[in-house]
């Protein structure tokens, strides 16, 4: 009887250990990780190098490919990671272009992808960042609590300038705020000084300075130069070092929207991501030897949403086959809140992006640093 | 517009206009003296502007490290050329020559990146940098081929440019760098202003212009690059050698980008990529003195700037296609107009 009973015990301890064994989740990335938009890839692929090897008693086996910022090249890892790999969820990629065409991928195999880059939802897409809608609104109410009336537009003269200007106008105009220039420059331009003219001219209370990077300095620099006293806007892409090093005295006073992860340490304890925005950040920099950015946080999270995700979908059927991609799609969108790194997300069928006006913090620049404004 | 945009466009374009001048005036000189349309020249000037920035907040310019293997390459090549002519005597002089200056500078550049030295050294030791890589990159690039079509002089200019963008992005970063200007001040006439920082650019290129003006007239070399750029054979033939002239172009190319680049980053942002676009409306100033007259590319080039600035004024989102648009008539009537050149190389 004894004898029995320890069989049956061993038995049931190796199927369960068997069990574990079996239960592997693929995860599976395409990253941009060299070429021109390497900046942003490899950060991303640090992140996901940073994510723990198992969820619960799951086993987690991370396939990370390169797509060298090609959309064919794209594609193929996606299918690579479909068809050879088995992977039940695809992170990626880096960029809009590669992003859009995995999706095609995505939704044929029935693979939930998560972007990084800022793309329409389809099926089984999901998109992780701050859309120019969301900035925009942020951008527009502090504007009007501060009283703007006429609001000039200094944009990149490409497609990103385009989006944005109409993301503006669209919650401008409704708020009572006229928008009065769509001037446009290019990233590597030697001289705004028309442009800034041209919005000097227009007399408005508040300059939209809608460019990334330290290119949005320089009309910000012309604009002072040239006595401009009104209020200054920049976007999310500016929340940098090099930004602040370029604007130096120039961006004194100006405000920007930026996602919380950015300025996590000086946000106020109650918020939610605060926590483990700063654990995560410390841990990378332990690891990578330099400061996370915000697109190691959208990478970060896409692991968030999954483990959120994998308990229901585990319940349906195991890793591996397609009725547990389903499963973790139906799981992923099930609309409770997933409180990541860089937003909490509200994901649900019809919203595949799932941020609210949680995911975006107003900064103030004072003393060449970055500070939320109360 | 009022009188007073007017003038300020009138003002950022003249000033623009002359940085593409000094440039314009380079792209002349060195393909008047060896046939090269060199368009990696924007490159001296990104170099040289991102160098002084880089000392500017301390760091040790990892660019110098180019110029040190470009000095190994080029000493090696004048050795093994030395060895196979068993002209041993000539050794000494060249290492002294290929060797000597560009290491002294290395060497002086990593002494003074961490003092913070007065902002004119620094602006001296970016352009010396950037002077000793043009003939580097003549006797290592060009001088093989001097004598081939303008055509592979051209593909060969352009790779270079690719080959030094790609090493502005690995020694510099992908962001951009600016200086605080030289002369931070500005002069009010009326009820308009006008930047130091323009009079010392639209300065440097009248003194520029004087001083290549007396080079050109008055001294030995100069009269060698003239003779060179008149007929290459026949300066050949009274004992002025092709290549020496064309090593002294380079020299005097990549210091006038160098000083360009300098005088750039002082007043706008400058990034790894910047050179192309500064180099092609160098290129267009130049053309419309097809290349030969240095007085054309220069009112050629303040018309680019002019240009830019007005084009930008009217319509920002179209400013290059509105400049480049402009050329086009240009281009067609020189073309029209042009006959093959006298030695009879195919253009």
């Amino acid at each position: 009887m004894r004898i029995v009973s320890s069989l049956v015990l061993a038995t049931a301890l190796f199927a369960g250990a068997a069990h574990a064994q079996e239960t592997t989740l693929t995860i599976g990335a395409t990253i941009t990780a060299t070429g021109a938009a390497a900046s942003l890839g490899i950060p991303e692929k640090n992140a996901i190098e940073l994510m723990p090897e198992t969820i619960g008693d799951v086993k987690v086996r991370y396939i990370i490919l390169d797509d060298g910022g090609d959309p064919g090249r794209a594609v193929r890892n996606a299918r690579q990671l479909v068809e050879e790999y088995n992977a039940d969820v695809i992170i990626g990629s880096t960029t809009i272009p590669n992003s859009l065409a995995i999706g095609e991928v995505a939704n044929q195999t029935k693979t939930p992808q998560i972007a990084l880059a800022p793309i329409p939802a389809t099926d089984f897409v999901f998109s992780l960042p701050q859309t120019a809608d969301l900035m925009a609104e942020g951008l527009v109410l502090h504007m009007k609590e501060q009283g703007v009336k006429r609001a000039a537009y200094l944009g990149f003269a490409d497609s990103l300038g385009d989006h944005n200007y109409h993301a503006f106008t669209k919650y401008a105009e409704p708020a009572g705020i006229e928008v009065v220039t769509n001037e446009r420059f290019a990233r590597n331009d030697t001289s705004v000084t028309a442009q800034v003219l041209r919005v000097m001219q227009s007399k408005p209370d508040a300059v939209f300075i809608s460019a990334s990077g330290t290119p949005a300095a320089l009309p910000q620099i012309e604009l002072k130069g040239r006595g401009y006293k009104g209020m200054s806007y920049f976007l999310h892409g500016v929340i940098n070092r090099p930004f602040l090093r370029v604007g130096a005295k120039s961006i004194e006073g100006t405000y920007a929207t930026a996602g919380p992860f950015s300025v996590a340490r000086a946000l106020p304890d109650s918020n939610p991501i605060k926590k483990g925005a700063i654990e995560m950040m410390e841990a990378y920099s332990a690891k990578f030897g330099e400061e996370a950015s915000s697109f190691s946080a959208y990478a970060w999270d896409a692991y968030e949403i999954i483990k959120a995700a994998l308990p229901a979908a585990l319940d349906k059927a195991a890793p591996g086959t397609e009725e547990f991609r389903i499963a973790l799609k139906d799981a992923i969108e099930r609309g409770e809140d997933v409180t990541g790194v860089s937003a909490v997300y509200r994901i649900t069928k019809d919203d595949h992006n799932g941020l609210d006006e949680r995911a975006r913090v107003m900064v103030t620049v004072k003393d060449n640093e970055f500070h939320p404004v109360d | 517009m009022d009188f007073q945009i007017f003038f300020f466009l009138l003002e950022d374009g003249i000033a623009n206009g002359a940085i593409y001048a000094l440039l314009a005036v380079t792209m002349v000189l060195v393909f008047t003296t060896t046939r090269i349309l060199f368009v990696a020249q924007g490159e001296f000037v990104t170099f040289s502007a991102l160098t002084f920035a880089s000392l500017q907040i301390g760091l040790v310019p990892q660019i110098i490290w180019l110029l040190g293997l470009l000095a190994v390459i080029a000493a090696a090549i004048e050795i093994y050329r030395a060895v196979s002519d068993k002209d041993f005597k000539s050794i000494p002089g060249t290492v002294g020559l290929y060797l000597v200056a560009p290491f002294a500078v290395i060497a002086l550049t990593i002494w003074i990146a961490p003092l913070g030295a007065p902002m004119l050294v620094q602006a001296a030791v970016s352009v010396a940098i950037v002077t000793l890589l043009g003939p580097l990159v003549y006797r290592i690039a060009f001088q093989p081929v001097s004598s081939g079509s303008v055509r592979l002089l051209f593909v060969i200019a352009i790779a270079l440019h690719f080959v030094f963008q790609g090493f502005g992005l690995l020694f510099f970063g992908a962001e951009g760098f600016r200086v605080d200007p030289m002369i931070d001040a500005s002069f009010e006439v009326g009820s308009l202003i006008i930047k130091a920082q323009a009079i010392l650019i639209v300065g440097t290129l009248a003194l520029f212009t004087a001083l290549l003006y007396v080079f050109f007239g008055y001294t030995i070399p100069g009269k060698a690059l003239r003779a060179t750029a008149v007929n290459r054979v026949g300066a050949r033939i009274v004992g002025i050698k092709p290549d020496l002239a064309g090593k002294l172009a380079f020299l005097l190319t990549a210091f006038i980008g160098g000083v360009s680049g300098v005088l750039i980053v002082s007043s706008t942002t400058i990034y790894y990529d910047s050179g192309l676009l500064i180099g092609l409306k160098s290129v267009l100033g130049a053309i419309s003195g097809g290349m030969v007259s240095y007085p054309a590319a220069i009112i050629g080039s303040i018309g680019v700037g002019i240009l830019e600035g007005f084009g930008a004024f009217w319509a920002s989102a179209f400013t290059e296609a509105i400049v480049f648009s402009a050329f086009i008539p240009v281009l067609l009537w020189l073309s029209l107009r042009s006959t093959p050149n006298e030695e009879g190389h195919e253009l």
